[in-house]
């Protein structure tokens, strides 16, 4: 059952499993387990964050290229149900709608700058995903008829999934169980199909053949495997994965706005959470984003506190100010990318040898 | 270098009647027609010959500058195969270290002079080129010399070095929008008729002259830019010769980073209030001037970033929308007339 649930994909490491089942325990049980909206908030942005490092490392761990247009799909899916719920009101028509026009719309454009530029080498694509990225991200700020602007749209949900509904009148286990929370269990059990199903390519024999490109394109294609088309379907994977996952994220704010999707910080967060927890695991995804958000919510204020007992000394005090909590992930992420290529996940596992991350 | 001028014959040095005998160096003009060909399209759909003219002029200016801040990413890859995403973060230190001279030279800022002017835009270019000369050699030891010859390790510590670079130019210089005001004398503009001409915009083009005509002098005419053009060429071969290629990738990757730096004093003086964004805004327009132009070609470089400036700036005219997206056009008509870029870079 497990092995089935887990494509035979499994951590390979104690300390690994452990942490997991620790992740997935919290996420199962925010709702219950903390009260107050940012804790919840917390747990949902972790939720839509794996299923979206993932597949951001299906391109990145298992294809080997590095694409700057992920946030991009990300902020179609959040725009495409956040436009067409708010022009077509709070229905789940409006909502399916959207989600689906939405993954259309990412396929054919991932579809499109595959094609052109996953052909040439690898520093091109990323290159090319960058100028796509961005153009996306201008045309986003531009469109504000469509987009709302800078402002971004806010909508409204179906009544089931609004704070004010009500599934039962008292509280179970201390806990209002209101329609907030059923958004959140929407969200965690849409991301952990979405997960299991990333687990699922990856060990299948497609799987397989992606990596045989990544460690040596030229005699995969030499062994008859058409290396373009493999490419081209992960690429219209991730993407669609990745709008999935900016669909629940516009769902649980019920906003949406450039900062939070299509910015080139979305980018570089996805990018971060990727190589520090490890790539070409999938299991480095659930890691890397679990501590990048929880640093990103709680470090400032851990920092906070540092620069205020070190106001004394004036350059430290600014090296720990809470707003510069970034200088220190870029250097985590440069040392990772030194030392540890595999991230958290290959260091938990180098006991067991097999398992390669990034060359 | 002593040693590498040492090591050359003679024959090699001076021009001998055998050199003129070998065929020359085919110039190519078709991309300087197109571009021209494109500021003469544009007229008759802008429809006004001054805004035509003031625009044209703008996206010179525009175009030098992009020019000055992408030459040193397509030097840079063009020797050393190396993409320098962190190049960015130099134009940014350039613009930061630049307002540290307006307090000291604000007598010269605010005369009226245009000398006076013109030395303290000289003196805040030197002082930036210096420090970011100084930053690269740094930060080629520290962050690109441990990923020669891997592109997507390259890709990810050139971010991630980016985002450190960035976040410390903050703690140094604090996150507040920081303001380079222009000298008096260069301000305003000069009026001819209905047209309007921004004096900047003219200091803008005589210094990215100066620059292209300096480096195409440098690669062309000298021994050193030889041993470059040598390098880009065939790396193998130079170091058979028994040329220390090392010292001249560090030489060019210092180089590369002091026009970022001049590249980034100029537009923060052109913008006059930035923030710590101010590269990285125009990272993908760098990008895609160094691609349409021929990845390692200064010449490609320039009609690149030409043509992206124009597009720029007429597109942004006639249709606000849709600058960032004609510039991505403009890229792919050009990959699909030129897959290798307007002057391709012929590599073994």
């Amino acid at each position: 059952m497990l092995t089935r649930l887990l494509s035979g994909d499994f951590p390979r490491s104690r300390m690994l499993s452990t942490l997991l089942l620790l992740i997935l325990l919290y996420l199962a049980t925010a709702p219950f387990l903390f009260s107050g909206a940012r804790s919840l908030n917390v747990a949902a942005t972790v939720c839509v964050f794996i299923v979206l490092v993932a597949s951001f490392d299906l391109l990145l761990g298992y294809c080997g290229v590095v694409s700057f247009a992920h946030a991009m799909f990300y902020g179609i899916g959040a725009y495409g149900v956040a436009i067409a719920m708010y022009k077509m009101g709070p229905t789940w028509t409006a909502m399916a709608t959207g989600a689906a026009a939405a993954i259309a719309v990412s396929v054919l454009l991932s579809f499109l700058i595959a094609l052109i530029s996953l052909r040439v080498k690898a520093i091109f694509y990323t290159m090319m995903t960058l100028a796509f990225g961005a153009a996306f991200g201008a045309l986003v700020m531009r469109l504000s008829g469509i987009t709302g602007g800078d402002d971004g749209r806010t909508f409204r949900l179906p009544e089931v999934l609004t704070p004010a509904f009500r599934v039962f009148e008292e509280p179970v286990l201390g806990t209002a169980i209101n329609g907030r929370v059923l958004t959140y269990y929407l969200i965690f059990f849409v991301s952990a199909a979405l997960f299991l199903l990333m687990l699922r390519v990856v060990n299948s024999r497609f799987g397989r053949v992606l990596e045989a490109i990544r460690e040596n394109d030229f005699r995969a294609e030499a062994i008859g495997y058409r290396t373009l088309y493999y490419r081209i379907a992960i690429n219209c994977l991730a993407a669609a994965l990745a709008t999935c996952a900016g669909i629940l994220m516009a769902l649980w704010l019920r906003y949406v706005g450039p900062q939070t999707t299509v910015g080139f910080n979305v980018m570089l967060n996805i990018l971060l959470m990727a190589v520090i927890g490890g790539l070409g695991t999938v299991y480095g995804a659930v890691l890397g984003a679990v501590l990048f958000i929880v640093a990103e919510n709680y470090l400032q204020s851990l920092m906070g506190g540092l620069s205020g007992s070190l106001s004394s000394v004036p350059l430290l005090a600014k090296l720990f100010h809470p707003d510069r909590w970034m200088l220190w992930f870029g250097l985590v992420f440069v040392l990772s990318v030194y030392f540890f290529p595999s991230g958290i996940v290959g260091k938990l596992r180098t006991a067991l040898p097999g398992s390669k991350g990034l060359r | 270098m002593a040693a590498i001028e040492s090591t050359l014959t003679p024959e090699t040095a001076t021009s001998s009647p055998a050199l003129a005998a070998l065929p020359g160096r085919t110039r190519d003009l078709v991309p300087g027609a197109i571009i021209l060909a494109f500021i003469a399209m544009a007229l008759p759909v802008i429809g006004s010959v001054p805004t035509w003219i003031t625009l044209t002029v703008a996206a010179l200016a525009m175009g030098m500058m992009l020019f000055i801040m992408a030459s040193g990413l397509t030097l840079v890859f063009g020797l050393m195969d190396v993409m320098n995403l962190g190049h960015a973060a130099f134009v940014a230190v350039g613009a930061y270290t630049a307002t540290l001279l307006v307090g000291p030279l604000r007598h010269l800022l605010e005369s009226p002079s245009v000398w006076a002017s013109l030395a303290a835009i000289v003196a805040v270019i030197a002082f930036a080129m210096v420090v970011t000369a100084a930053l690269g050699w740094v930060y080629e030891r520290l962050f690109i010399k441990p990923v020669y010859g891997d592109h997507l390790k390259q890709i990810l510590i050139t971010i991630g070095s980016m985002i450190v670079i960035e976040q410390l130019v903050l703690v140094i210089f604090g996150a507040n929008q920081m303001l380079l005001p222009l000298p008096e004398a260069v301000r305003g503009s000069f009026l001819f008729g209905d047209v309007a001409i921004e004096r900047y915009r003219l200091v803008a083009v005589v210094v990215g002259v100066v620059v292209f005509i300096g480096l195409t002098l440098l690669l062309n005419r000298t021994r050193v830019g030889l041993l470059i053009r040598a390098g880009v060429e065939n790396r193998a071969m130079v170091e058979a010769l028994g040329y220390r290629i090392r010292g001249i990738f560090v030489g060019v990757f210092v180089a590369g980073s002091a026009l970022a730096g001049l590249g980034g004093v100029m537009w923060a003086f052109y913008r006059e209030q930035f923030t710590v964004a101010i590269g990285a805004e125009v990272l993908v327009q760098m990008l895609i001037i160094v691609i349409i132009g021929g990845l390692g070609s200064v010449t490609g470089c320039f009609a690149g970033a030409m043509l992206i400036a124009l597009s720029t700036n007429y597109v942004s005219f006639l249709l606000p929308d849709l600058a960032l997206v004609s510039n991505i056009l403009v890229m792919m008509v050009v990959l699909l007339w030129r897959p290798q870029g307007l002057y391709p870079v012929h590599k073994h």
